[in-house]
Formats: C-alpha cells, structure tokens, sequence
C-alpha cells in the first residue's frame, strides 16, 4: 500500500521543513520596532519598549487595536469576522507577522541586528 | 453517470461538507486563515474512486458550498487556492505513477498548504508570510500521510461497489 517512494517523499519534506524550523529558530533575535501595514503599506512604527494600545482604522468602519507591553505586540481586538489576528499569539521576535486578511492591516517586529537575509531584501 | 455514481456523489458532498465543517470549528490559531485541508480526503477518494474530473467538480462544488455557508471572500479564496493547486499536483503525481495513493495525498496536503501561502501573501503583500511555509510543510505531510492512509482504506472497501 505504501512505496517506498512515498516513505522518501515523506522524508525528504519533513526533513526541509523541520531543517527551515529549526534554521529560524536558532536563528531569532527579539526585533526593537513594530511595522504596522495597511493595504500593504507602512502607516506607522513604534519602539517595542513603549507600552501602548493603539487602534488602526481603515476606510469602511474596519478596525484593529494592539497593545505593546514588556516588548510584545498582541492583537487584543479588531472588527474584522474571523478574529484570526486576535486569537493570534503575541509577537516579539524580528520578522514576525500577525495579519488581519479582512482588513488588510499587518503588524510587522522589525529592526533586529542586521543580517544577511535582510540585506538582500532591503 | 450512472445513478449510484450519482448517489455516490451526494454522499462525497455531503462528507466534504462534514470534514469542512469540522475545521471550521477548530481554526489553526497559528496562521492566518489556514485550513488543514480535512476534505482533502473525499477529493483524493473521487480522484482514486471516481475519476479526475468527478474529483474536480466535487473539489470546487465543496469550497464553494462552504464559501457561501461558513466563509467569506477571503475565506473562499484560500480554500481555492489550495483546493486547486493541490487538485492539479495530485494529478500530475497520480498520473506519473512515482507513489502510491500515500505519497499523491501528502503533495495534495503539501500544495494545498503553498497555495494558502501564497494567497496570503498576495492579499497582505507581504513577502514574509513565507516564514509561516516551514510549519505548513510540516503540517501538510502530517495531515496528507494520514489522509492517504485513510482514504486507501476506503478505497479498498467499497472499490467494488463503484464504477
Ligand atoms: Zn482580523
């Protein structure tokens, strides 16, 4: 019923997938600012070291509101159906994301120590 | 199409709809939107059972079903993007008879997890979405091998009772 060839498949992705974990887990580093991005666009940034609550508002009534503390960025409510972004776990290291889709809004941490994949992006 | 064909096929629907239903309830808290591709099962199931375009029409009837019931736009877009790459990656592996029903199953559960990913990045434009991608794979092979395993069962059972 299984082949081999399944076996190594399963192997192969499970070995790619574990390596990339394992890659950006080894290599996380806590970020100092947070994006936050509004139809792909950056509106605004804060320090990580600032606790405050702010909302975004988009065009049609949408909303979304996040609160820094201790250097952590969590959604703690928006307008948005599917509250994804607020069930989303809080976020503190460089290069994490939580997206709201329906709003289009997405908190981005940024400004950790440089490094070789962000100097290709920039 | 025969008429049991046709039972056959509400009966598939209806399970679908079940499988889809039950993701519903439990969201992947982790990632945006994503969906661990449950009725993959009865797609793989039609594609083995039934054929290539009887899998297909059901794949697209599910998600837009589900889409109208329980999702909205953006809802609606992921599950086709993943629904349909992984439709056409799993034909293709079919096709070229490399793995069995197991190994088809885990690249539908791998490609459906790239086209949520890439529908994700699209919708935020954001390039870095991509670093969900490693966990997805993960998942994707997880839930595919489990899947495949499944619907060979089934595919064993009630074989004689198609066609
Ligand atoms: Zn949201």
């Amino acid at each position: 019923m299984v082949k081999k060839n399944d076996l190594i498949l399963i192997g192969v992705i499970l070995i790619i997938g574990i390596g990339a974990l394992l890659f950006m887990y080894l290599n996380n580093e806590a970020g100092s600012k947070v994006s936050v991005q509004m139809n792909g666009e950056e509106i605004i940034t804060f320090d990580l070291d600032e606790d405050i609550t702010y909302t975004i508002e988009g065009d049609n009534g949408a909303w979304n509101t996040f609160t820094i503390k201790d250097g952590h960025v969590d959604m703690i409510d928006a307008s948005c159906p599917d509250k994804i972004c607020v069930n989303h776990k809080d976020i503190h290291y460089d290069h994490e994301t939580i997206t709201c889709l329906p709003n289009q809004v997405l908190l981005e941490i940024i400004g950790g120590e440089e490094n070789p994949i962000d100097s290709i992006a920039n | 199409m025969k008429t049991k064909n046709i039972a056959i096929y509400g009966l598939l629907v209806a399970l679908a709809f079940i499988l889809s239903y039950i993701e519903y309830l439990i969201p992947f808290p982790l990632m945006p939107g994503i969906k661990l591709g449950l009725a993959n099962l009865v797609v793989i199931t039609a594609m083995y059972g039934l054929g290539y375009k009887e899998s297909l029409v059901l794949s697209i009837i599910r998600i837009l079903l589900v889409g109208f019931t329980f999702g909205n736009l953006s809802t609606m877009l992921y599950s086709l993007a993943g629904g349909m790459l992984s439709w056409i990656m799993m034909a293709i592996t079919k096709k070229s008879k490399w793995f069995s029903l197991v190994g088809v199953s885990v690249i539908g559960g791998v490609f459906h997890n790239i086209g949520q990913i890439i529908v994700a990045i699209l919708i935020v434009s954001n390039p870095l979405i991509v670093t969900y991608l490693p966990l997805l794979l993960v998942t994707g092979v997880v839930t595919g091998a489990l899947i495949g395993l499944l619907a060979s069962m089934i595919i064993k059972r009630v074989n004689r009772h198609l066609r």
